[in-house]
């Protein structure tokens, strides 16, 4: 477990946490390497040439993460919603629960290996993850802020003109400098330390029980052509048959207007399901064995399902329960304890 | 390894330091912070959906039903701290009711002293003081001609007092006789109400639930934050809590020896999930 951090950071810490909200020492060795890529994963998405990610800007962007005054009544931090501990998502809420109490329409995804993400939000709309953090602080069941008083407000605190002149060069605070370092913080939680990992790029001796094997075949058949290796997600929308939601969200089609995009929603990475429940993008399921019965009995022949799950005219996905043991097995070796326990990503 | 030494030593001193000042404050009944406790109803392995005849729930007898309405009374709520100082909310802003379809009306809110709290108790339904009240002590949500009885509302003018806990829905397993709802729309309808009588002692279906806090989280409470319990409420439970029944057999309980069966099984709809600090 030390290992790997030495391996992403290079940093030993040393660390008091004995409360939030006081100050720590940390006494920092060795130098920060930034992003790395892991062995078993694919090219990023995102553009580093334009925001390379720095110590500086990674800890002023974690600071900002963490950073109440983003809400209107500095109450609500982006980490109230996307706790680490619940793979920073918002653990038990179906839907968000953001300033004042108000509820969102959304379940909160988690902030992980984003930058492999093309699109973001459960119904797209967003392509640049730079872009992303205007949407939260504006939003009225989230933070329900406006940009321009945020960064007021940061310019007011010397503690900030500090860390934006270590990060950026000036003690300037900008839209840019402000969502480059959000960014930066949000591209180094990557979640890549499973128990599926090691066992891809034969660390140690990680290996597969039988029922976890036998679990990785079904998923090979069953799941991954939507769920890809190895994050769990081919990055694209579909329609997995869902009963539309109350609400009647039409998920891609809000951002396109395309018929052909109607409740197609994005599909979520299968990473950490221990942490992030509940699932789908309204959170209607509380638990796995939901999901399960949902793709084995009740997929539903709404607009533009998937022609995966609706295959010879037969919907759904035949899982038995014995399958459906082996699938659990599996999917409970893309858990990363690590990740959520990583205290380089958590407040300080 | 001296090196080591020092680090360690420097880090106690400071968790010391730190603990001081996360100090759980002095219990005192007038250092009031805001609590909010969350009624977050579910159905099994399912969030609350009203309605949803394409996909229904299934009960412990393997019936399909759909649910139209859930409502309920949350009063008298009480709290524990972790050394077990009790603090009782007063009356006057202890009573809440909890809509299904009004997803704000689910956070009963209380203001209680700052400290760290590990036991939560709460009475589902109107305790028989209140449902016996002079008229204008019925105010907010106990006002009785809110709704009226088909309307949504929760007070029985027929019987003097309040229904606890209303649960409505459909099943196709319901008749359309007299066993049954003979209007042939196959809805089950629960209201639970009953507090032990004005003058002679009849039906009590006041329950009180307490829930342990101790493994899904305290709550601590702070005037500069906002800490909230969140419960689950399993709705399902209501068919296979202590005692498990068919709606088919029972489609329509009110003011019933049934109904004391059917309150019994209410401790087991609530489970905490979790704690917002
Ligand atoms: C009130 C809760 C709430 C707060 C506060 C919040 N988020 Fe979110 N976040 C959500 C929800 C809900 C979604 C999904 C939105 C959607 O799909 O419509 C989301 C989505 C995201 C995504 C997209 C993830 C993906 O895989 O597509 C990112 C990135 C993100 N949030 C970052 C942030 C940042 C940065 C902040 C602080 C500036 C923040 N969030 C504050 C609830 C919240
Ligand atoms: C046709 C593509 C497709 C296939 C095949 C598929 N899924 Fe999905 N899956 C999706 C989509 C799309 C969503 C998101 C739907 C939504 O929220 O509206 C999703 C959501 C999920 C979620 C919820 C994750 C979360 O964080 O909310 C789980 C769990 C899941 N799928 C598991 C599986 C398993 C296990 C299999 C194989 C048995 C499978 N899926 C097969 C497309 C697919
Ligand atoms: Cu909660």
């Amino acid at each position: 477990m030390k290992l790997r951090y030495i391996k992403y950071f290079l940093v030993i810490t040393v660390f008091a946490y004995a409360c939030k909200k006081s100050e720590h020492i940390q006494e920092k060795v060795e130098t920060f390497l930034g992003f790395q890529k892991p062995k078993n994963f694919p090219e990023t998405a995102y553009n580093f040439a334009n925001n390379p990610v720095t110590k500086e800007g990674f800890e002023l962007g974690r600071m900002l993460f963490y950073e109440p005054r983003l809400s209107r009544d500095n109450t609500i931090t982006c980490g109230s919603c996307h706790i680490q501990s619940s793979a920073f998502t918002q653990h038990g809420h179906d839907v968000s629960h953001g300033i004042e109490d108000r509820l969102g329409t959304r379940n909160s995804p988690p902030i992980m290996n984003l930058a492999w993400n093309k699109a973001f939000m459960w119904g797209g709309g967003i392509y640049d993850l730079d872009l992303f953090p205007i949407s939260p602080i504006t939003t009225h069941e989230e933070m329900d802020e406006s940009l321009e008083n945020v960064l007021n407000k940061l310019r007011s605190l010397d503690k900030y003109k500090s860390k934006f002149k270590a990060a950026f060069g000036s003690e300037e605070i900008s839209t840019g400098k402000f969502l480059k370092a959000l960014s930066q913080f949000m591209l180094m939680c990557v979640s890549s330390n499973s128990k599926y990992d090691k066992v891809m790029r034969k660390e140690g001796n990680a290996s597969f029980t039988t029922t976890e094997l036998e679990g990785y075949e079904l998923f090979k058949q069953k799941c991954s052509s939507c769920h890809a290796e190895p994050l769990f997600t081919d990055n694209g929308f579909r329609n997995n048959g869902l009963v539309p939601s109350s609400i009647n969200d039409l998920g891609l089609y809000t951002a396109t207007l395309l018929a052909t995009d109607k409740y197609k929603f994005k599909v979520p990475s299968l990473r950490n399901l221990k942490y992030t429940g509940p699932f789908m993008h309204d959170g209607r399921f509380l638990t796995l064995d939901a999901v399960f019965t949902h793709y084995a009995h009740e997929v539903q022949a709404t607009e533009n399902l998937d022609p995966l799950l609706n295959k010879n005219g037969i919907r759904g996905i035949s899982i038995n329960s014995d399958e459906k043991t082996k699938l659990m097995a599996f999917l409970n070796t893309l858990n990363d304890e690590e990740f959520i326990n990583n205290k380089l990503l958590a407040e300080q | 390894m001296k090196k080591i030494l020092t680090i360690i030593t420097i880090t106690s001193i400071l968790f010391t330091a730190c603990k001081k000042d996360n100090a759980t404050p002095d219990f005192d009944e007038q250092n009031l912070a805001s609590l909010s406790v969350e009624f977050d109803n579910i159905v099994g392995g399912r969030t609350l959906t009203f309605d949803n005849t394409a996909v229904p729930y299934t009960n412990a007898t393997g019936e399909k039903f759909t649910i139209s309405s859930i409502q309920y009374f949350i009063s008298n709520i009480q709290l524990t701290t972790t050394d077990g100082k009790q603090f009782t909310v007063p009356q006057d802003s202890s009573y809440f009711l909890i809509k299904g379809a009004d997803r704000a009306s689910r956070f009963a809110k209380v203001k209680v002293p700052e400290g760290d709290y590990s036991k939560l108790t709460f009475v589902l339904g109107v305790d028989s003081l209140r449902s016996t009240m002079p008229v204008d002590k019925r105010t907010g949500v106990l006002d009785p001609a809110l709704g009226g009885h088909d309307g949504g509302g929760m007070y029985w003018g027929w019987n003097s007092g309040y229904i606890f806990f209303k649960f409505e829905g459909n099943s196709e397993v319901i008749t359309n006789d007299q066993f049954g709802d003979p209007t042939g729309k196959k809805q089950f309808k629960y209201h639970i109400g009953g507090f032990g009588g004005y003058s002679a002692p009849t039906i009590n279906n006041i329950r009180t639930i307490t829930v342990d806090l101790t493994n899904a989280g305290i709550a601590k409470v702070r005037k500069d934050r906002q800490s909230n319990i969140h419960l689950f409420v399993d709705l399902m439970k209501v068919f296979n809590g202590t005692t498990t029944f068919s709606i088919k057999t029972y489609p329509t309980v009110m003011f019933g020896e049934f109904s004391t069966v059917i309150s019994k099984n209410f401790k087991d709809l609530f489970t905490h999930d979790h704690t917002e600090n």
